[in-house]
C-alpha cells in the first residue's frame, strides 16, 4: 500500500477531517453552542419584559440582543443544526461512501464557523448590531449603526460563503452519488427536502450576498445605493433582503418536513403515506416561496394591486402545505405507533406548526396585515413556525439518530420529561404573545408601560421562556448522563426502521459501507425486511476503498477569510491598531495562498485494503 | 494492487477520438470567445462613435446583450451538451425563478423606465 491512512492526535484529526460523519457531529456542535448563546439572550430580553418599565436591560443593550439572537439563531443555529443531520445523513441515506466532494464540505463548515466567531466579535468592539436581524436601512446606515453593523454585514458574508458551497456539494452529492437503484423517485424524504433546500441556497443567498455587498460598499466606501439623498432607493433593500429573507423560511423548514417525514413513519410501523405528493408539495412550497416575498413589505406602500397579488400567492402556499400535514396525519392513522421522545417531538410538531401556518394566512391578508404589522402578533407567528416547527423537528431528529451519531441512547425519561416542559413552555410564551399583539404591544420595544392590559400576558410569555430554558438545560443533563449510562448500541438498527443509514453498522465506519447497497425498493431496508432476509444486497464486490485525506487547508482558508472580513470592518473603526489594509489583504493572501497549495499539491487519498474491510465487517457483524 | 492509482499517469488516457473531440471544442469556444468580444466592441462603438441613431441604440443594445447571453448559456454554459440535463434543469429553474423575481422588483420599485 502506497498511502496508508498515518495514526494522528485526536485534535489534530478533528480539525484537518474531510469525513462527513465527523462535520456533521461538528456542526451539531457549533450550532448548539450558537443556539444557547441566542437562547440566552431571549432569556434576558423576556426577563426585561416581565413587568413593565423594567431596568434588567438598557434600551441599546437590548436592540443589541434583539439584533443578534434573530440573526444568530436563523444564520448560526438553525441551519448548522440541519446541516449537521444532512451532512450525517444523506450519504448514509442514499447509499454513498460520502459526499461528492469532502474538501469542500469541510471547507463550509470552517467558513460558515469564521464568520460566525466574525460575528460574535461585535460585543468586544463596542456593542453589537443593533437594527435588528433585517438591518433595515437608512437603520443600519453608516448615519445610523455602528461598527457592529459592520461586524453583521461582514459576518453573515463570510458564513454565507460557507453555506452557499455546503449547499452546491448536497446538489453534486445527491444528483451523482445515489447508490444503484437509488431513483430519485425512492430518494428518503429526509434528502428530498434536502435536495430542494439546497436548491433554495443556491437561489437565494446568492441575493443576500449581493444585498450584503452592497451595504457594506454604502457603509465602508461611501457608495449611495441605499442612500436617499444621494439618488438611492431605502425600499430597494428592504426588497433584496427579503427575496433572500423569505426562502430562508422553507431553507430551514423544509429539512425539518424531512426529518418529520422520516420519524413518523418509523414510528407508525407504515410507509409515509403519499410519497409522490409530499416530493411535489415541497417542490410546489419551495417555487412558491420565492414569488411572495413582498408579503413582509405590505405596510410599505406598494399599492393595492402589488399588495393583492402577493397576499394571494402567499395564501397559495398553505395548499401544498395542507398536504404535507394531511399525509403525515394519514401515515400516523392505523399505524402502531411509539410514543418515544423522538415521536413525541415529531407528533406535537404537525399541531404546532398548524396554528402558525393558520396565523401565517391571517397575516397574508394585506388589508389586516396593517393591523398586525410590527405587533407581537407577528412574533408570534414566526416562532411557532420556527420554534415549533424546526426546532421541535431538530430535537425529534436528534433522538432519532442520535443512536447513530453517537453509539448510545440518550436517556427516555429525561427526554420525555424535557419534551413536555419544553413544550408547555413554548406554548406559554409564544400563544399569549398572539394576544398581546391583537392589544397592540409592538415588537422591538425594550418596555412598557403599565396598567395597558399588557402586564399579565407578558409576565406569563416570560414564565414560559424559563419552563423552555429548563427544558434545554435537562437535556443537556441527559446528553451528559447518557454519555457516561446511556443503553449502548451496537445494533445497526435499534429503531427496527426503514432507510438506509439503518443499515450501516453502529460505529458507522469511515467508509460506510463497506459494498455499495442495491436498492430495491421505496424504503429500502424495511424492504429487504419483508421481502429478502433484513441485509442490503451488495452492488459490488468487496474491494479497497478509496479515501480522501484529511487536510488543513479548509480551517487555513477559513482564518485567511475571517481576518479579510475583520480588516474591512477595521475600516469603520475610529483607531485600529494596525493599517486595516494590512489585515484585509493579508486575510485574503492567506485564502488565495492556500487555496493555490489546494491546486498545486496532489494529493490522491489513501486505500482501505482489502482485509481492512472485512476485518471491519465481521466485527460489525453485519 | 492498486498502488499506481496513485501516481500520475505518464501519458494521456484519452483516445485520439476524444483527444480530437476536446480539439474541436477549444476550437468552438475560442471562436464563440472571440465572436462575443466582437459584439462587445459592437455595441461600445454604437453608443460611443454615435454610428447607430440615438432613438435605435438601446434597442440595438439590448438585442446584442441578447444574442451573446444566448452565446454564453449555450456555448460557455454547456447547454448543448448531451449527458447535462441536471446542469440544464438547474440553470432553467433558476432563470424560471430570476426572471419573475427581477421584473416583479423593477415594477415594484418603479424602474419602468428603460
Amino acid at each position: 500500500m502506497a498511502a496508508q491512512k498515518q495514526e494522528k492526535s485526536v485534535i489534530w484529526d478533528w480539525l484537518t477531517t474531510v469525513d462527513h460523519k465527523k462535520l456533521g457531529i461538528m456542526y451539531l456542535i457549533a450550532g448548539t453552542l450558537f443556539f444557547v448563546k441566542a437562547g440566552v439572550m431571549a432569556l434576558f430580553m423576556r426577563i426585561q419584559l416581565m413587568y413593565p418599565e423594567m431596568n434588567f436591560l438598557s434600551g441599546q443593550t437590548f436592540n443589541e440582543f434583539i439584533t443578534m439572537h434573530g440573526t444568530i439563531m436563523l444564520f448560526l443555529a438553525a441551519t448548522p443544526l440541519l446541516f449537521a443531520f444532512m451532512n450525517y445523513v444523506i450519504p448514509l441515506q442514499i447509499g454513498a461512501r460520502d459526499v461528492a466532494f469532502p474538501f469542500v464540505n469541510a471547507l463550509g463548515f470552517w467558513i460558515f464557523f469564521a464568520g460566525g466567531l466574525l460575528l460574535s466579535l461585535s460585543w468586544f468592539f463596542g456593542g453589537g448590531p443593533d437594527a435588528g436581524w433585517t438591518a433595515y436601512v437608512p437603520l443600519s446606515s453608516r448615519d445610523y449603526a455602528g461598527v457592529g453593523l459592520d461586524f453583521y454585514v461582514l459576518g453573515l458574508q463570510v458564513s454565507g460563503i460557507g453555506t452557499l458551497i455546503s449547499a452546491i456539494n448536497f446538489l453534486v452529492t445527491i444528483i451523482n452519488m445515489r447508490a444503484p437503484g437509488m431513483t430519485m423517485m425512492r430518494l428518503p424524504l429526509f434528502v428530498w427536502t434536502s435536495f430542494i433546500s439546497s436548491t433554495l441556497i443556491l437561489f437565494a443567498f446568492t441575493p443576500l450576498a449581493a444585498g450584503l455587498a452592497l451595504l457594506m460598499l454604502d457603509r465602508i466606501f461611501g457608495a449611495q445605493f441605499f442612500i436617499p439623498s444621494m439618488g438611492g432607493n431605502t425600499v430597494l433593500w428592504q426588497h433584496i433582503f427579503w427575496i433572500f429573507g423569505h426562502p430562508e423560511v422553507y431553507i430551514l423548514v423544509l429539512p425539518a418536513f424531512g426529518i418529520i417525514s422520516e420519524v413518523i413513519p418509523a414510528f407508525s410501523r407504515k410507509r409515509l403515506f403519499g410519497y409522490t405528493a409530499m416530493v411535489f408539495a415541497t417542490m410546489i412550497i419551495a417555487f412558491l416561496g420565492f414569488m411572495v416575498w413582498a408579503h413582509h413589505m405590505f405596510t410599505v406602500g406598494m399599492g393595492p394591486v402589488a399588495n393583492s397579488i402577493f397576499a394571494i400567492a402567499t395564501m397559495t402556499i398553505a395548499v401544498p402545505t395542507g398536504i404535507k400535514i394531511f399525509n403525515w396525519l394519514f401515515t400516523m392513522w392505523g399505524g402502531k405507533i411509539t410514543f418515544n421522545t423522538a415521536m413525541l417531538f415529531a407528533s406535537s410538531f404537525v399541531p404546532t406548526f398548524v396554528l402558525g401556518g393558520v396565523t401565517g394566512v391571517m397575516l397574508a391578508m394585506a388589508p389586516v396585515d396593517y393591523l398586525y404589522h410590527d405587533t407581537y402578533f407577528v412574533v408570534a407567528h414566526f416562532h411557532y413556525i420556527i420554534v415549533g416547527g424546526i426546532v421541535l423537528a431538530l430535537f425529534a431528529g436528534l433522538f432519532y439518530w442520535y443512536p447513530k451519531m453517537f453509539g448510545h441512547m440518550l436517556n427516555e425519561t429525561l427526554g420525555k420529561l424535557f419534551f413536555w416542559i419544553f413544550y408547555i413552555g413554548f406554548h406559554l410564551t409564544f400563544f399569549v404573545q398572539h394576544l398581546l399583539g391583537l392589544m397592540g404591544m409592538p415588537r422591538r420595544v425594550y418596555t412598557y408601560l403599565g396598567d395597558q392590559g399588557l402586564d399579565t400576558f407578558n409576565f406569563i410569555s416570560t414564565i414560559g421562556t424559563f419552563f423552555m430554558s429548563a427544558g434545554v438545560i435537562l437535556l443537556v443533563i441527559n446528553v451528559i448522563y447518557s454519555a457516561f449510562k446511556g443503553e449502548r448500541v451496537t445494533v445497526a438498527d435499534p429503531w427496527d426502521a426503514r432507510t438506509l443509514e439503518w443499515a450501516v453498522p453502529t460505529p458507522v465506519p469511515e467508509y460506510n459501507f463497506a459494498q455499495t447497497p442495491q436498492v430495491r425498493s421505496l424504503d429500502p431496508l424495511f424492504y429487504e425486511k419483508i421481502h429478502g432476509d433484513g441485509t442490503m444486497k451488495p452492488a459490488e464486490p468487496i474491494q479497497p476503498i478509496h479515501m480522501p485525506n484529511g487536510s488543513i487547508l479548509p480551517l487555513i482558508i477559513s482564518i485567511g477569510l475571517f481576518f479579510a472580513g475583520l480588516g474591512f470592518i477595521m475600516m469603520n473603526m475610529d483607531n485600529p491598531i494596525i493599517n486595516p489594509w494590512i489585515v484585509a489583504i493579508g486575510g485574503l493572501v492567506i485564502t488565495f495562498g492556500s487555496m493555490f497549495v489546494r491546486s498545486v499539491k496532489e494529493d490522491h487519498g489513501y486505500y482501505v485494503p482489502v482485509e481492512q474491510v472485512k476485518a471491519d465487517l465481521k466485527k460489525g457483524g453485519n | 494492487m492498486a498502488d499506481n492509482l496513485s501516481q500520475p499517469f505518464d501519458k494521456s488516457a484519452m483516445t485520439e477520438e476524444e483527444k480530437r473531440q476536446v480539439n474541436k471544442e477549444i476550437r468552438k469556444q475560442i471562436v464563440v470567445f472571440a465572436l462575443m468580444i466582437f459584439l462587445t466592441i459592437i455595441s461600445f462603438l454604437a453608443v460611443g462613435a454615435d454610428i447607430v441613431p440615438r432613438s435605435f441604440a438601446i434597442p440595438f443594445i439590448l438585442l446584442l446583450a441578447v444574442v451573446q447571453f444566448a452565446l454564453q448559456l449555450i456555448f460557455f454554459m454547456h447547454l448543448k451538451d448531451k449527458d447535462h440535463g441536471w446542469a440544464t434543469a438547474f440553470m432553467i429553474s433558476g432563470i424560471f425563478i430570476t426572471v419573475p423575481t427581477i421584473a416583479a422588483l423593477m415594477l415594484l420599485i418603479g424602474v419602468v423606465k428603460y
